[in-house]
């Protein structure tokens, strides 16, 4: 017993048999920083090959693989688990708990994950090559017409999903049984708050996503016909599965990013967030709409009018929760004492860019207009703006920010700067430009194209490999601050940071709160 | 204070000044195609209806924005720790938050109106005067025009763009990559109705002038129209991932006066009339060859290659198919190899052109078989 009270063992069994929360939530942010590289390398390929018009470098086969793994890479893989990682870190000593509710569990929907990731990228290597149907792999492209590579696809989807369904429970069980005295709902940090929400979305929609791909490996292997027109089934009720799963899987993405958000901008303007509770309903109401809208992915397949005019209103509505968080975080700027340190730097961009793309949402929310807008590039340009410059930035702010609390060393402040402004840059040289190709006419997911299309492309492909090399300088910087960062050993590294985390020792000590702490 | 809301005024009419020019740049660039950033209003009365809507949101964006983003740098200017500000301590507002719930949910309504009713025009597919069956194959589209005397003519619609432009090894033509061998011809100011339908995947039928955006789902068969005000040649190109060359098969609706267009009708009919003839005829070996060359290179260069080496599909040059029983050579030909990406030439091509090219595969890339398939030999081997 005695034993694991001082501190993590030695070696590689400290990594593979740990139960702390602190050593999963490194492993789940490598290895999402991992995942990040390896998919920012297929969006460098893509990139590439459309600097010109015409075939240069991969084939239109090639190509296919590409987009698809991009995009599976950096949702599952990249995006999703560095969230877990900062769940794992930061709920315990948000909430003043000692570690997550289920220790055991927290170790396995860690380690199931590199062995999901290894099968999908191996599908690279095999006969047929990988799957090659886009993320979301509609039917019955990715059934009948899919190389054979496809049931290791689905094999891996099923992992991953099992993955996020043990990460989700534990976060549930520990929100609601490990909250120290006094940490009533309404007194929770807003991160914890979003993540609560997120972890309900999880629990929910993994399991379609399950039956979505058990119902095509049925259709493969074992004869049935869900989706094959030829057999009676019916290939737009795969969309409709996808969809019911994957509307709510975006909000899943950029939840937590919000409650990192809340964080961070109170921190800066060293003012208390505005409207706390009006943001708890704000992410509550997104969540329940996730659920309701989510044929809008679907305008142009042929719907009764009836069933689109109820997406088309169901799916503005959520301009006005999301208008309510982007109204409060400035509020909270206002009349603050602002200072503009990288996280801050990161926070903002986020504001601004994340604003921009819940525009494009808004005008890709009607009907009518979506006819034209539909799967051209207008559409890649509005979810990377919610994706990268939401998400990603948020998440390069949370590492920022209480990456000094994690390893006790402060980052260079100048290259988070650097990494900032380029990343800044570059992300909108490479995506500003896709809103003018998608509505000039220019569909996604094509390896060439026509060419009046040929400057902008050539645009957005320079700066993508500038927002590419910007995030080896992030690398870079939190292994230089790790290994020989300035050390620090201030309880609290800013000075306007609010919350139990800032509590506790920097560095935050293996073990935190093992006894509750008092919340006022 | 009076200081700060004008500097607050002039700031918030700068970032507007600014994102006008930027759009007044781009109303200019859309003249032109090269370089276009905006959606094009298009040919059609509902394609207007669109970018106007389309416009509407931007501007209520565009509006909502300066005043986000002016509020926000505003603050970031002004209320910087630098500038030796106390930091106030309110976090909440009852009627502020209330107001900004409800004004935006009023903007909603007042977009959502617009909207429904260009929706409800979209969706009136009455008063057709004449239909279209758009099929979507992997990668082509074949079009058959529904006439009311019965008299159905039907064409695939493939790539033109040769492969040599493509891959570089020539310079690439005006319409490179959004041209084909046989547009699809509609009559001017004529409500026209396209069933979209697909043969294999699902493939969506897009045509941006024309504010057409179908998908073509196999096993079902969509609606959607389009009346062009005028003439002129619209490009377009599926916008649904399907498969190798979701990027290589284009649409090009050619919109002619109503006269021409009977003209052109005429001519289809003769057309296929002829080709009822040719099946009858025997062909020499060398003009089965050149026939088949020309069939082979549009429909199965993409899989086996310019030189029958293979690719996607499987080599033909040396093949035990191209160079085994003349049958099974037909019946891969005609019926495809179910499970893979060879599909049933049979009905996508007439017997004409499958003796051709049967004839070309099997005499062609060093396969000297010296045999020769007749269109009757076709005909009898689908009949069994």
């Amino acid at each position: 017993m005695g034993a694991h009270h001082h501190g993590p063992a030695k070696g590689l069994s400290r990594w593979l048999f740990t139960t702390n929360h602190k050593d999963i939530g490194t492993m789940y942010l490598w290895f999402s920083f991992a995942m990040f590289i390896l998919g920012g390398a297929f969006a460098m390929i893509i990139r590439a090959e459309l600097f010109q018009p015409g075939m240069q470098l991969v084939e239109p086969a090639f190509f296919n693989q590409m987009t698809t793994l991009h995009g599976l890479v950096m949702v599952f893989g990249a995006i999703m688990p560095s969230f877990v990682g900062l769940a794992n870190w930061m709920i315990p000593m948000m909430i003043g708990a000692p570690d997550m509710a289920l220790p055991r569990m927290n170790n396995w929907s860690f380690w199931i994950l590199p062995p999901a990731f290894l099968i999908l990228a191996s599908t690279l290597f095999m006969e047929g090559g990988a799957p090659n149907f886009g993320w979301t792999f509609y039917a019955p492209l990715s059934t009948t017409y899919a190389p054979p590579s496809v049931t290791y696809f689905i094999f891996s989807i099923h992992v991953l999903g099992l993955s996020s369904i043990m990460g989700s429970i534990n976060i549930i069980a520990t929100v609601m049984n490990m909250r120290a005295p006094g940490m009533t709902y309404m007194k929770m940090p807003l991160f914890v708050w979003t993540w609560l929400i997120t972890a309900f979305l999880l629990v929910a929609v993994m399991p379609v996503l399950a039956g979505a791909v058990t119902m095509m490996l049925m259709d493969i292997h074992f004869g049935t016909s869900f989706f094959s027109a030829a057999g009676g089934g019916d290939p737009v009720l795969f969309q409709h599965i996808f969809w019911f799963f994957g509307h709510p899987e975006v909000y899943i993405i950029i939840l937590p990013a919000f409650g990192v958000v809340s964080q961070i901008i109170p921190a800066f303007s060293r003012k208390p967030l505005f409207g706390y509770d009006s943001m708890v309903y704000a992410t509550a109401s997104i969540a329940f709409l996730s659920f309701v809208v989510w044929a809008h992915h679907m305008y142009t397949v042929g719907m009764p009018v009836a069933g689109e005019l109820f997406f088309m209103y169901a799916t503005m509505l959520i301009a006005v929760p999301t208008g309510v968080k982007v109204f409060n975080w400035v509020t909270t700027m206002w009349r603050g004492a602002m200072t503009f340190e990288t996280p801050m730097l990161f926070c903002m961009g986020f504001l601004v860019l994340f604003t921009i793309g819940g525009f494009t949402g808004l005008m890709l929310s009607i009907a009518p207009a979506d006819f034209q807008y539909h799967d051209s590039y207008f559409v890649v340009a509005h979810f990377h703006y919610v994706m990268v410059a939401g998400a990603v930035f948020s998440m390069s702010a949370a590492v920022y920010y209480w990456l000094p609390k994690w390893c006790g060393r402060m980052y260079n402040e100048t290259m988070g700067k650097t990494h900032f402004w380029i990343s800044f840059i570059g992300f909108n040289i490479t995506f500003f430009p896709q809103h003018f190709v998608g509505l000039a006419g220019m569909p996604r997911r094509i390896p060439d194209y026509a060419l009046q299309f040929a400057d902008f492309n050539m645009l957005s492909s320079i700066g993508a490999f500038i927002y590419g090399a910007s995030q080896i300088l992030f690398l870079y910087n939190v292994i230089a601050t790790i290994v020989a960062g300035k050390p620090t050993s201030d309880e609290k590294t800013w000075d306007g940071a609010e919350g139990l985390e800032w509590t506790v020792a920097t560095p935050a000590p293996y073990h935190t709160f093992e006894t509750p702490p008092q919340v006022k | 204070m009076l200081l700060k809301a004008n500097r607050l005024v002039k700031l918030a009419l700068g970032s507007v000044l600014t994102l006008l020019g930027l759009a007044s740049a781009a109303v200019l660039a859309a003249e032109s195609k090269v370089n276009q950033v905006n959606m094009s209003p298009g040919a059609t009365e509902v394609g207007q209806n669109i970018y106007d809507l389309h416009m509407l949101i931007f501007w209520i964006c565009v509006i909502i924005g300066a005043m986000v983003f002016g509020v926000m740098f505003y603050s970031i200017y002004y209320h910087r720790k630098s500038r030796g500000v106390t930091p106030a301590t309110f976090h909440e507002s009852t009627k502020v938050e209330i107001a900004w719930t409800v004004v935006p949910f009023l903007i909603l309504i007042g977009m959502a109106v617009p909207a429904t009713s260009t929706l409800l025009e979209i969706y009136d597919f009455d008063d057709a005067e004449m239909d279209i069956l758009v099929t979507g194959y992997q990668w082509k589209w074949k079009y058959e025009y529904l006439n009311e005397d019965g008299e159905n003519v039907a064409f695939f619609s493939n790539l033109r763009t040769p492969q040599s432009e493509i891959y570089n090894s020539e310079a690439k033509g005006e319409h490179y990559l959004l041209e084909v061998d046989e547009p699809v011809v509609i009559p001017v100011d004529t409500k026209v109705r396209f069933l979209v339908t697909a043969n294999d995947v699902i493939h969506s039928w897009w045509v941006p002038e024309l504010a057409v955006k179908k998908d073509a789902i196999p096993g079902f068969i969509n609606e959607t129209w389009t009346k062009a005000s005028t003439e002129g040649i619209y490009r377009g190109q599926c916008a649904e991932l399907c498969g190798k060359d979701h990027g290589f098969m284009p649409v090009v609706v050619n919109v002619v006066s109503k006269e021409e267009y009977a003209g052109w009708m005429e001519t289809k009919k003769a057309e296929a009339a002829e080709i009822r003839e040719l099946m009858a005829q025997t062909f020499t070996l060398d003009e089965l060859m050149t026939r088949g060359k020309a069939v082979y290179e549009r429909n199965c260069l993409a899989c086996h290659g310019a030189n029958g080496e293979g690719g996607v599909g499987t080599a033909i040059a040396g093949s035990a198919v191209a160079m085994g029983e003349v049958s099974g050579h037909l019946e891969i030909g005609i019926n495809g190899v179910p499970g893979s990406a060879m599909q049933a030439f049979g009905g996508q091509i007439n017997d004409v052109e499958m003796a051709a090219v049967i004839t070309y595969q099997r005499n062609a890339f060093g396969n000297n078989m010296g045999d020769m398939i007749q269109p009757i030999d076709v005909y009898n081997h689908k009949r069994g």
